[in-house]
């Protein structure tokens, strides 16, 4: 999901990069105001964690392999505001000493990776860990939160492709959130793994019971960083998802009755505007998509029990 | 499953820096940053940009002595995404975009970053953010990262192979739940050696 130099025009690149610029100085300010000194050098080793994570392969099919991606596990791991921190850290470190992902598109990223992933992976993980209890519950809702944040960050960069104009949202949008829904599966059931193996050699560590560590995040932490998400999905996405000109346009091009001019989609003209019926399409795509996200609801909450044996005893009280 | 690592750590032996780097770090990121921008963002038709770039980066190749085959392949290494996104335009020919002028922008780009990465030790870069006011917790954050990388690398590479010799017959489920002990493993060593790394920080008088 690293995009590269050359994909995003400069309204993109400027917008990208002034939401992440956003986010991460205020996650920064953040960390500094409410992160004991002694837990500084830990932003710089779980960033260099998270470098070293990713490259422990996990077999898939046939004779290839995955890794992990971490966004929502660091940010289970450390709060929202740290890993915001650390994953931008790691994507400025794959820029400048590795090449991996652009420079004028590391705004780009940081957004999709840095805050989208980790945001939304954070508030999904909170918010079903509150509603499913104990050991179970958490795994459950991080493994959940894994896919999740894995697919609307592959949302939001082809939402960016598509603003680009580099590849259009009707090709961009099935072809990556499709290939990271298939991702985010791993993604998930790996991030609940290390997160129970974490959880039963050190609860010590996490935040909720961290003694000397990261508070679990303040409400202001979140709705600084959820309105940055929010308005970034607002610009990239919601122009071409909402079934209105663009949106309708796509869907019209998809289903071959429109006329074949094939022009960036944003300066798409208006023309298409009153094809009558074409609500259903849009309703059908967004019950298949709510459908899905209640399949892998199911499936996150049955690896949950498949994988913590005995319920809720272990982790509340045991320290 | 996303980022690809080719060769990993190659740019960080600080011997193979060559010539080049010995010319002012903040001038080397300057004069990236302007190349890569402009090329990222200049008209397709500017086509004497593109050669330009081009003869700048040759010529700085030549000026440091910079073997050409290992730069190539990491290019190489790194371009699938830039293939599977030119293929994916170049399917749908939506008017302006040419596929071709986003691969030479996007592999001219990668070349430029490639080539500061492999003549400027990351500490002299990380000098210039920290004089350009950049927030000190964020250098702070990336220098760790920087010393640490290798080392957790390390790390997690020795874990593995213990593991290896130590089971037999895995099945896959049984893998993956290895790899994600490893992996968690792995945080809890960082957690503990980032305590250490505080004491010894603290020691040298931080803050």
């Amino acid at each position: 999901m690293h995009i590269p130099d050359g994909f995003l025009d400069a309204k993109t690149a400027l917008v990208t990069g002034g939401l992440s610029a956003a986010g991460l100085g205020y996650a920064l300010r953040s960390v500094r105001l409410e992160l004991p000194p002694r837990r500084v050098p830990l932003l710089g080793l779980a960033a260099a964690f998270l470098f070293a994570a990713q490259m422990v392969n996990f077999p898939v099919l046939g004779g290839t392999s995955g890794h992990l991606v971490g966004g929502a596990l660091v940010a289970a791991l450390l709060g929202p505001a740290a890993a915001v921190v650390v994953v931008s850290t790691v994507l400025i470190v794959q820029c400048f000493l590795f090449a991996d992902g652009g420079v004028m598109a590391l705004g780009a990223n940081i957004f999709n990776m840095g805050l989208v992933s980790t945001f939304t992976g954070y508030a999904i993980f909170r918010l079903v860990a509150r509603v499913l209890p104990g050991l179970r519950g958490q795994v459950a809702a991080l493994a959940f939160a894994g896919w999740c944040s894995t697919v609307l960050a592959s949302i939001s960069c082809a939402g960016q492709l598509a603003w680009s104009g580099t590849v259009a949202w009707r090709v961009g949008l099935p072809a990556m959130a499709g290939v990271h829904a298939l991702i985010g599966l791993g993604e998930g059931a790996v991030s609940a793994l290390v997160f129970l193996a974490i959880v039963r050699t050190r609860p010590d560590l996490l935040p909720e019971r961290a003694t000397a560590g990261f508070a679990p995040a303040k409400v202001r932490e979140f709705v600084v960083l959820g309105l940055l998400t929010a308005l970034g999905v607002a610009l990239f996405v919601a122009p071409f998802a909402c079934p209105w000109p663009d949106g309708l346009e796509s869907i019209a091009a998809k289903l071959g009755f429109a006329h074949r001019e094939w022009s960036p989609l944003i300066t798409s003209p208006v023309a298409d505007y009153h094809v009558p019926g074409l609500a259903s399409p849009g309703v059908s795509t967004a019950l298949a998509g709510a459908l899905g996200v209640l399949v892998v609801f199911g499936l996150a909450i049955g690896f949950s029990q498949l994988v913590v044996q005995k319920p809720a005893r272990v982790p509340a009280n045991s320290r | 499953m996303m980022a690809l690592f080719p060769q990993p750590f190659a740019s960080a032996d600080p011997r193979r820096f060559g010539p080049v780097s010995r010319w002012p770090a903040a001038v080397k990121l300057a004069a990236a940053l302007v190349l890569v921008g402009g090329t990222a963002l200049v008209p397709a038709g500017w086509s004497a940009w593109f050669v330009g770039v081009g003869v700048v980066l040759v010529a700085v190749m030549l000026a440091g002595r910079i073997a050409p085959g290992p730069l190539l392949l990491r290019l190489l290494a790194l371009s699938p995404f830039i293939a599977g996104v030119a293929l994916a335009a170049a399917w749908h020919r939506s008017g302006a975009l040419d596929w071709r002028i986003m691969a030479l922008r996007s592999g001219l780009c990668l070349a430029t970053v490639i080539l500061l990465a492999s003549t400027t030790p990351f500490g002299e870069l990380l000098a210039v953010l920290r004089r350009a006011h950049v927030p000190a917790l964020l250098v702070t954050t990336l220098a760790l990262m920087q010393r640490y990388l290798f080392v957790l690398g390390d790390e997690s590479e020795r874990m593995n192979r213990a593991r290896a010799s130590r089971t037999f017959n895995r099945s896959r489920w049984l893998a993956w739940r290895t790899a994600a002990t490893v992996v968690g493993q792995l945080f809890v060593r960082a957690s503990e050696r980032a305590e250490h790394v505080y004491d010894a920080m603290c020691a040298r008088g931080w803050r």
